[in-house]
This record gives C-alpha cells, sequence and structure tokens, in this order.
C-alpha cells in the first residue's frame, strides 16, 4: 500500500491532497499510520510497530488499520496498485 | 515499557464552506448512570436493550407541571393520558401525584379501575367506545366525552335503561391557527356542530353536560393555540349559560404540550425552542380568566398532559452489535435498538450517547437497528464516536408512547425497570418469553398429529 506523492500532513493532524485540493483532519493513531505509509512501510510492519506501542489487541488493531485503509483508498489517497 | 492508550485511527475529510449544523463539539457527552446507578449495573440485571423510569424525574416533571397551573389558576386537574404510557407503575405514580386517569378504550378504561383509580374520576375519551363502554362509564359516574353523531345518540338510547344521569361532555376540534388542523375528532366550532351537540344533549333527559374538551394536536410548538382553543371553548360555556342557566363544571384542554425533543427536519434542538409549562399555563389560564365566563363560575380546568410529563423520566439503554463501512465509506452502526421498540424515532432526532467513556473523535455515523429492514434506522446522521461491539449506550426522553406503541417482532420486547426515589431497581415490565407468545397461539388438530417436518 502507498500513499500518493505530494501529500502533505502535519504533526497535529491536517492533511492536504494537492491533486485534489481536498483536506482532511486525522487524530494521532491516523497521523503515525500515514507516517509510516509515506516511509514505504508495509501493514504487516505498521501493525507490529503500532501493537507494540499501543495497549491494544491484535484483532482489533488489524480490523481498524484495514478499515482505516479501505478510507484512504475511498478518498483516493493511494497510489494505484 | 508501560504501552499508551490505544484510540483506532481516524480520518475526516474537511468540507469547506459546509459548516456543520451544530459546529463543533468540545467534548463528547456520556450518560453513565442513571439517578446514581452505573448504565452497566443495570444492564448486568436486566439485559440490553431495556427500558428505565425515573421515578424521580417523573414526579419532578409533574410537580413543575402542576405548579405552573396551580399559581395561576384556582381550579386544576390533571389527567394522566394512559396511552401515553400504561404501565400500572408509572400510572400509580401519577395517581399517586393526584393525577385522575384519562383513557380512550374499554382495555385502559378497565385498566384505570384496576390501578384503583375510582370511576367518578376517569375521563372517557376517543372514538371507539362499545355500548357495554359506555353502560359502565354511565354506571359509574365516569365523564364521557362525546366524538361524534353517532356516539350521542347511542349514550341517549343506553341512558333510557341505566342510572345515574350520564355525565358527558363533547369533544370540540377548531381552527386554532396551526397546521394540521385535526378535525377528525369531535365537533366542529366553527361550522356550528358543537353548538348543534350541546343543545342537543341539553335537550335529553338522562344526559348532564358538564364539561367541554379539545385536544387540538401533540407537540404543539406554539402556546398560543392553546389561548385561541380555550377562548374558544370559554365563549360555548358562556353561550350555553346564557340560553340554558346551566354552567359548564370543567374545561378540558386535552394534552399535546412539547417535550424537548428535537423534530425530524427541526434546525434547532427541541430543548431550546420548545414551550416551558410556564407558557402554556400562560396562555391558557389568561385566556379563561380573560373570557366573559362570571368568576364565580369559572370552570376547573382539565389537562390530559401526556408526552411533556413522561418523556424526560424514560431511557433506552442498548448495546452496539456492531460497526460498519458502507459502500459510499459512510460509518454505520448496527445496535440492539430496533424501531420496533423505539416508535418515536419516527418522529424524533434522539439524542444517543455513549455509556463509556470512548475516543474523542466522532465520525458521521448512521445508527440502525437490528431488524432485517431497511426503515430501521435510529439516526439517520448523528456524529458520534466509535464504540465497540458490546459497548453500551442511553437514547435519553422516550417516556412517551414507546411503551405502548412498541411492537413485538423477530424478539421479545425488553424489561422496564423503574429507578425509585431511594436508588432502589425495580422490574416493572417483564421482557416477553416464548411461553408468552405460545399461550396466545393455537395449533388446529390436524396439525398436532403428525410430524411437521416431513421426513
Ligand atoms: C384526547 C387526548 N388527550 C391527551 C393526549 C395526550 O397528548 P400528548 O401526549 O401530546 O400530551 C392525547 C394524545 O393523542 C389525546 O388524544
Amino acid at each position: 500500500m502507498k500513499l500518493k506523492s505530494n501529500i502533505a500532513i502535519s504533526e497535529n493532524g491536517f492533511m492536504f491532497d494537492p491533486y485534489t485540493g481536498d483536506s482532511y483532519n486525522l487524530n494521532n493513531t491516523g497521523v503515525e499510520i500515514i507516517k509510516h505509509l509515506k516511509a514505504g512501510k508495509t501493514n504487516e510492519e505498521i501493525l507490529a510497530e503500532l501493537k507494540q506501542k499501543y495497549d491494544v489487541d491484535d484483532l482489533s488493531l488489524e480490523q481498524n488499520l484495514y478499515d482505516f485503509i479501505a478510507m484512504l483508498s475511498h478518498y483516493d489517497l493511494l497510489e494505484n496498485a | 515499557m508501560e504501552k499508551l492508550r490505544y484510540e483506532r485511527p481516524i480520518i475526516n475529510k474537511i468540507k469547506a464552506g459546509v459548516p456543520d449544523k451544530y459546529g463543533m463539539q468540545p467534548k463528547i457527552p456520556v450518560k453513565s448512570e442513571i439517578d446514581g446507578i452505573p448504565v452497566k449495573e443495570i444492564v448486568e440485571k436486566y439485559g440490553s436493550p431495556v427500558f428505565v423510569i425515573s421515578e424521580k424525574t417523573l414526579r419532578e416533571t409533574f410537580q413543575k407541571a402542576n405548579r405552573a397551573f396551580q399559581s395561576r389558576y384556582p381550579k386544576v386537574q390533571f389527567a394522566w393520558s394512559y396511552k401515553t404510557n400504561y404501565l400500572d407503575a408509572v400510572c400509580r405514580l401519577y395517581h399517586d401525584e393526584g393525577s385522575w386517569a384519562e383513557v380512550v378504550s374499554g382495555f385502559e378504561y378497565d385498566k384505570a379501575l384496576s390501578n384503583g383509580v375510582p370511576g367518578n374520576k376517569i375521563i372517557f375519551n376517543g372514538p371507539d367506545k362499545t355500548d357495554e363502554d359506555l353502560k359502565k362509564a354511565i354506571e359509574n359516574g365516569s365523564f364521557i366525552h362525546v366524538d361524534h353523531f353517532d356516539e350521542l345518540y347511542s349514550l341517549i338510547r343506553i341512558s333510557q335503561n341505566t342510572t345515574p344521569k350520564a355525565k358527558v361532555a363533547i369533544r370540540v376540534n377548531m381552527d386554532t391557527g396551526i397546521y394540521p388542523k385535526w378535525d377528525r375528532f369531535g365537533f366542529n366550532y366553527e361550522n356550528g356542530e358543537a353548538w348543534n351537540a350541546i343543545n342537543r344533549i341539553m335537550l335529553a333527559e338522562n344526559l348532564e353536560l358538564v364539561g367541554l374538551h379539545t385536544h387540538i394536536g401533540t407537540y404543539m410548538m406554539t402556546a398560543n393555540a392553546y389561548a385561541v382553543a380555550a377562548s374558544k371553548l370559554a365563549e360555548l360555556a358562556v353561550r350555553t349559560n346564557k340560553k340554558f342557566n346551566h354552567s359548564i363544571k370543567y374545561i378540558d384542554m386535552g394534552g399535546g404540550f412539547a417535550s424537548k425533543n428535537t423534530l425530524k427536519g427541526a434546525y434547532l434542538p427541541g430543548k431550546d425552542t420548545c414551550p416551558s409549562f410556564d407558557d402554556y399555563a400562560d396562555a391558557i389560564t389568561s385566556a379563561l380568566i380573560n373570557s366573559e365566563i362570571a368568576p364565580d363560575q369559572l370552570p376547573t380546568l382539565f389537562l390530559e398532559t401526556g408526552r411533556a410529563l413522561i418523556d424526560d423520566a424514560g431511557y433506552l439503554i442498548g448495546s452496539v452489535l456492531a460497526n460498519k463501512r458502507l459502500s459510499n465509506a459512510r460509518r454505520a452502526k448496527i445496535l440492539d435498538i430496533g424501531v420496533n421498540i423505539l416508535f418515536t424515532s419516527f418522529w424524533y432526532e434522539h439524542e444517543v450517547y455513549p455509556a463509556q467513556e470512548s475516543s474523542q473523535q466522532t465520525e458521521d455515523t448512521t445508527l440502525y437497528g437490528p431488524l432485517c429492514m431497511n426503515i430501521d434506522v435510529i439516526r439517520e446522521s448523528i456524529q458520534f464516536p466509535t464504540l465497540k461491539k458490546g459497548d453500551l449506550v442511553v437514547i435519553p426522553r422516550v417516556g412517551a408512547y414507546n411503551m405502548t406503541q412498541w411492537m413485538q417482532f423477530i424478539t421479545y420486547r425488553p424489561n422496564v425497570v423503574l429507578i425509585d426515589q431511594n436508588k432502589k431497581m425495580h422490574l416493572i415490565r417483564k421482557q416477553e418469553s416464548l411461553k408468552v407468545f405460545k399461550e396466545q397461539e393455537l395449533v388446529p388438530e390436524f396439525l398436532l398429529n403428525e410430524k411437521p417436518l416431513k421426513a
């Protein structure tokens, strides 16, 4: 999964898509995942990172991550594979 | 290393130029207890979903309404509108506060009697009274509110063979400046029908015209409509007195005061827009006091307020069954609360609160019920935090009409619990069971003999 290049995100969760002019609000976990995606990490790597850091069970985390990525895809923020 | 508190990742699109109707919410309110009892504890004991009635709120609301009228008018009598919520425990609380009973069917009438209400403190309304009902009501000295001429003639006929005299009032419908006009109940004021009915009653030997009644509609957003209605009834009372030298004992203004719920499509929340008891009381009592009725003959003011008295005292607790994404990426939740038990979700944008601390992030969410039907929507669109499966939600202001209009569908209707003023819980209606249904059903003999499932 790769984020479109050029997408800008600030520390406080404001994200801007220059292709469409749309902007978004993200919470901290959202920002973190975007950063990991920008760094080219795979879903498995992201899951491992978050699991280590947060108090959350594997299945919830997995469910939430895929839901989040589905939203990124819905907003057309991902490179077409 | 200690792990950090987790919050699920959220992304929300910022819609420029389309400010949210309610602006940004600073903090998501949580409703974790009802009258000091944790919501979780209620569910552990009585299951989910579960209706809860607060004795404290019920009594306080009644006393507030009563005070608004008593402080402005010498003779006031409330009659509890059974159809609004006829659970016995609820009715008895109102009777304990001094309310009479207002009923609209033989079933409700018998329920009022069984709750210890004497016949002469029952107001019998509605278009559906059987001859048996009328006979019983006459004999018990109840107040019979006549809805149409067919009923009036039935009464004249029946009262020839009964004692004592039937105590009757007529229900009057009228133009109060509001839309829609409720002209299907009672006799019309403007076209003279109400006056004709009064004349016919005054000529009937065994009928005593004791009152004039109206119920101008429900969820009336303007108190002024009541002033118009009270003036028109007062005018009829004065005219009756002039012609027959007969004074009307009471004027019954029916129900219809708005509760603090928000109507669908309303721009502002109901709690900011609906008139107060004082507003309604002011409009009605001023109209009566300023009418041409002689001060020493002022009729008793009857009120049949329903929803505005009980709505706030009722809560519905439910739980999240699942989180979903719709095909358009909208967030949706399935609750175990369906429109069959929350009938008022067809009229109201019910408030829904999480019962436990949750994420401060909200998403525009649709709340569905568990019925396998498209109409089963509790909220089309609500800014709501993400809750997990099993998390609890509380819907306030559901005391009116839900526990009477609910429908049994695919599962049992839930428990209803009363929290008393000493914070004790009492089960006041049991969840249904398979046994309850089996008892109502009959299987023809020929279907009992065979094995139902052919091998
Ligand atoms: C005759 C009569 N009285 C009282 C009521 C109670 O009305 P509300 O709940 O609007 O106060 C109703 C409700 O339909 C009614 O029909």
